[in-house]
């Protein structure tokens, strides 16, 4: 056998018992049905779909979809003039991208409690507004969806900078002075020229926020405290709390189509554009 | 328009650092309570005194520094598999690993080793937890591998083999030696991101098997407290230099 056959041997491993035989599984359980003391039973049946369709759950998702995209779209907004910024700096832009890149590869956990130490009723805002006579009660700023989309933002923001980053600083400037030659203001050339070129970035970043903000669980439930259910939440519930294994299974497969709907829309438009 | 992008870029990267930075400034502060009231190290020391915190500590060391073997190697050969040769499946599967949202991961890993103990004498613990890192943590290492592989000429191993040296020896006194850096930074990689998991670890631990980002995150669910605060210092500022070191290495 060839060398990189042998050395393929551990991967095609890691991938039959560590991602294809667990995702199995769960495809497995989401067709049966919980058992008397948790886990699972026969026999086989679709009544964990079925009941996905309640409108009590179809809620859970269309609110984790909003969530996510209220997450990117702040992302958007605030990361597209960090990424021009960085892209235009006339020097130090290693510095500048080290600035963003630091404090998130550190620790998310770490990057959302910073939040709870920061927001809660004793916490440093609410201290310092009441030691300054501002306010006379502590404002409510955790435990709401207000928090949970903060920490999203806070903890993806530079997914969105970077790709977008990458296509600025490879953009050709001058087309942007051909537009001001023809007369076009600042902001329209922004508009009409920077954005257009920055889109391939702008779509990646959005699709690279919109993901983990979809399925996310510890940023809703730290944050959240509990009062925020995501998708990510309900399925974490049915597999502790809950012990219905069926349903969180369900819940899971439904949420992976969609993930994969969205890598595979994304992989398509960027091969497309490529070619 | 250009000195407001930079006055909006001083702010941007205010809003990025400042919480973590006011976050370690009050693990030094003398008062419980988020008033600044002078400089202590009480909250250190009680960190250190925290049975459960240190404990945790041990454990995800032990957990990570496991993991993070077990990872690169895997990583490392598989990357060096996938440079000679595309595999659309393997890479597929790395991309899936990497966009499963973590609670899907937590659970399907659950649901195996769960399914396993029907017919193997073993239950939840440290190596449930070992074997979960392995699981999230080799995409990491094959990625970062594999960008140092793209750098390099394939034409030395082919000029080596004309010499008549054997595909081992190719990679073994070639390849290998000028891939070190980057196999050092796929295992720091490996090793942050293994250390700071909370959600994967939290589905698969068994009760002896309890990791520092569950004891941190048992506390805050309770409440902010300074001893947190120190801890997250801590975590930063040893996790940044890490960082700081693979991405020397990346680019070494």
């Amino acid at each position: 056998m060839k060398l990189r056959t042998w050395f393929l041997l551990p991967a095609w491993l890691w991938m039959a018992a560590l991602l294809a035989a667990p995702m199995a599984i769960v495809l497995a359980y989401s067709f049966l049905t919980r058992g008397t003391y948790g886990g699972i039973e026969q026999p086989w049946t679709v009544e964990s779909y079925q009941r996905l369709l309640d409108p009590l759950y179809v809620a859970i998702y269309l609110r984790s979809f909003a969530m996510a995209a209220a997450a990117t779209a702040i992302c958007l907004v605030l990361g597209f003039p960090a990424a021009l910024f960085i892209a235009r700096a006339s020097r130090r832009k290693n510095f500048y991208l080290q600035l963003v890149l630091l404090p998130f590869w550190t620790s998310f956990l770490v990057r959302t409690y910073a939040w709870l130490f920061l927001l809660r009723d004793t916490g440093l805002i609410n201290s310092a507004l009441l030691a300054l006579g501002i306010i006379e009660q502590p404002l409510p700023m955790l435990y709401n969806d207000g928090a949970v989309l903060l920490g999203l933002v806070y903890g993806y923001l530079p997914f969105m900078v970077l790709p977008i980053y990458a296509v600025l600083e490879r953009m050709d400037l001058t087309v942007e002075e051909a537009a001001a030659d023809l007369g076009a203001r600042p902001l329209s050339t922004l508009f009409r020229v920077t954005i257009p070129i920055a889109k391939p970035g702008i779509v990646a970043g959005c699709v690279l926020v919109f993901i983990p903000s979809l399925g996310a669980f510890l940023t809703p439930d730290l944050l959240g405290g509990g009062q925020t259910i995501l998708i990510g939440n309900l399925v974490q519930n049915q597999f502790t709390t809950a012990r219905d294994w069926p349903f969180g299974a369900a819940v899971s497969v439904v949420l992976m189509l969609l993930v994969a709907a969205l890598v595979w829309t994304f992989l398509r438009r960027q091969s497309e554009s490529i070619a | 328009m250009r000195r407001w992008l930079a006055v909006y870029a001083a702010a941007f990267f205010a809003f990025l650092h400042l919480p973590l930075v006011t976050l370690a400034a009050f693990s030094f502060n003398s008062s419980r309570f988020t008033v600044w009231e002078g400089f202590s190290l009480d909250w250190y020391r009680a960190m250190f005194e925290n049975p459960q915190l240190v404990e945790g500590a041990w454990n995800s060391a032990i957990i990570a520094l496991a993991a993070t073997a077990a990872a690169t190697v895997v990583g490392t050969l598989c990357a060096y598999g996938l440079w000679k040769r595309r595999s659309p499946a393997l890479t597929g599967s790395m991309y899936l690993s990497l966009v499963t949202p973590e609670i899907v991961t937590g659970i399907s890993l659950l649901a195996l080793f769960q399914w396993t103990f029907r017919w193997l004498d073993w239950r939840l613990g440290m190596h449930t937890v070992i074997l979960a890192h392995v699981a999230f943590s080799v995409p990491y290492a094959v990625i970062v591998v594999l960008s140092r592989l793209r750098t390099m000429n394939a034409g030395l191993e082919e000029a080596a083999m004309d010499l008549g040296a054997t595909e081992w020896q190719a990679f073994r006194y070639v390849t290998l030696p000028s891939l070190i850096p980057g196999i050092i930074a796929a295992a720091l990689l490996a090793l942050t991101v293994s250390f700071d998991d909370y959600v994967i670890t939290s589905m698969v631990a068994g009760v002896d098997s309890e990791t520092l980002p569950m004891v941190i995150y048992a506390m805050a669910r309770r409440g902010a407290s300074p001893v947190i605060n120190a801890a997250s210092a801590l975590i930063t500022v040893v996790f940044g230099l890490l960082i700081l070191i693979s991405e020397r290495m990346r680019e070494a």
